[in-house]
């Protein structure tokens, strides 16, 4: 991959910025999600409510969904991989996907080694928990972030530990001597150079979304706050009672983020939220996958 | 002089970075409360529906396509450029349609089809211009001008105090397209 399409990349994330993307499993509900206001939307076979549900191995979606779902939306559309799976990322390159997400909701294919996302053309996006996590995808060529949360579950909690958790290495990391940051490029495993230009910038070099969680405005408004610049839903929007209202409801949330009399106003008669599962209740931590 | 920055969705941040280079005040539009004098908008990139359906819901379409017909100086660029344009060539929803010209959304395909060149604008230079997703502008009717064309396509486009570019000029480090921008509005306050 040349540095310019990497660039190109990375200002594509730019412009989803303030926004918000939603899973979404058919063409009809990717209509929904755009006529809500949604900046792009993933496509996949199922949410990750039900992959959690139904067990057994969750896999890249088929073409032809991702096809309709494509010819559905003027908006950019997205789709997942199982980590470290690279044909899926070659066949998704094939459908001339706007975004590929290798993702810890699908099982993974490899337990050692990411996709090296630097051999492709068409942008990345991966989860992350720690600064750590966010500066080795980057350095695989993850050309935007987003946090892992624990998908599927309806539960903030994850999402809230992950983005606290990159900020507060990122503060750490900005009042560092100069000479201290080779000791923490070795910690975090990551190369000098990335160390550095965070210890610089103060931020990290793409662009970071939330997801893993976010079930009503109020979370999407939390994660904004603390630091996210835009928001993925995933089960939180179809599995809710309202779909069209609660999508809605969260795209202003994330726009209007500080703004409680708003955030009181969009939070009314939203209709049931996912049921949602407690951390403690699940066996499975999709966040534990790719580290 | 105090700008307004439509600060919806999308890259608004990367305006304002380009206003503090200069020196110039701005604030940010995210809801009808922030509406307050200015003399001139920025509509930035980002997704054009989102942009559009939060204009209508949060009440800011009306007040501000009145000021841009009232001749308030506005700058569009990518998703911005569409939603001055008077005619979408592949969306049969338009939103301020203040500008005349016809343009044709994500006009060079998906992600793989954004790219970057340098090339010359009409007052301005040649620029490095980036192209995200981007359209370009079909055809320009009435008093609309052409300042930008690459590969025979439009690109950016003056009607009067209405400045549009199909590229990102927020994303390049030059300035000079900006600095067009706060021209128009220096010669519309005379």
């Amino acid at each position: 991959m040349q540095n310019e399409r990497y660039e190109l990349n990375k200002q594509l994330a730019q412009m989803l910025k303030g926004g918000v993307i939603m899973d979404v499993t058919t063409a009809e509900q990717a209509k929904i999600a755009e006529a809500a206001g949604a900046c792009a939307v993933m496509a996949l076979e199922r949410i990750p409510a039900d992959i959690r549900a139904a067990g057994g191995v969750s896999r890249m979606s088929d073409p032809k969904l991702i096809k309709e779902i494509q010819a559905a939306v003027s908006i950019p559309v997205m789709a997942k991989v199982r980590i470290g799976h690279f044909v899926e990322a070659q066949i998704l390159e094939a459908l001339e996907i706007d975004y590929i997400d290798e993702s810890e909701v699908l099982s993974p294919a490899d337990d050692k080694f990411h996709i090296d996302k630097t051999k492709f053309n068409v942008p990345f996006v991966c989860g992350c928990r720690d600064l750590g996590e966010a500066l080795r995808r980057i350095q695989e060529g993850a050309s935007m972030l987003r946090t892992k949360g624990e998908p599927g579950t309806g539960d903030i909690i994850q999402a809230v530990r992950h983005m606290r958790m990159i900020q507060s290495e990122i503060r750490r990391l900005s009042s560092m001597r100069e000479d201290e940051l080779y000791q923490a490029a070795k910690e975090w495993m990551v190369p000098y150079e990335l160390v550095k230009q965070v210890h610089d910038d103060g931020k990290l070099p793409v662009v970071n979304f939330a997801a893993g969680g976010v079930a009503t405005p109020a979370d999407a408004a939390l994660m904004m706050q603390l630091g996210a610049e835009g928001v993925f839903v995933g089960s939180g929007i179809f599995k809710s009672g309202n779909p069209a209202k609660r999508a809605a409801a969260i795209v202003k949330a994330v726009t209007n983020y500080k703004d409680a009399k708003i955030l009181a106003a969009i939070s009314e008669d939203l209709g049931g939220a996912m049921v949602g599962i407690n951390e403690g209740e699940i066996d499975l931590l999709m966040a534990e996958r790719g580290k | 002089m105090l700008i307004g920055i439509l600060a919806l969705q999308g890259a608004f941040l990367e305006h304002e970075s380009m206003l503090d280079r200069l020196g110039t005040p701005y604030f940010e539009i995210r809801n009808l409360k922030d509406l307050r004098p200015m003399d001139g908008l920025i509509l930035p990139g980002g997704e054009s529906t989102t942009m559009g359906k939060l204009l209508r819901d949060e009440g800011l379409f009306e007040p501000l396509r009145e000021l841009i017909v009232n001749g308030l100086p506005v700058f569009g660029t990518c998703a911005g450029l569409i939603l001055l344009a008077k005619k979408i060539d592949n969306d049969s929803r338009t939103h301020f349609a203040t500008m005349d010209v016809d343009v044709v959304r994500n006009a060079y395909g998906r992600q793989l089809g954004s790219f970057r060149i340098e090339a010359p604008m009409d007052g301005v230079g040649t620029i490095p211009m980036v192209f995200i997703r981007a359209p370009y502008v079909a055809k320009t009717n009435g008093s609309s001008r052409i300042l930008a064309t690459v590969d025979g396509h439009i690109v950016a486009v003056r009607q009067g105090n209405q400045l549009g570019t199909a590229f990102h000029p927020e994303l390049a480090p030059d300035l000079s397209v900006h600095r067009l921008f706060i021209d128009i509005i220096n010669e519309h306050q005379g």
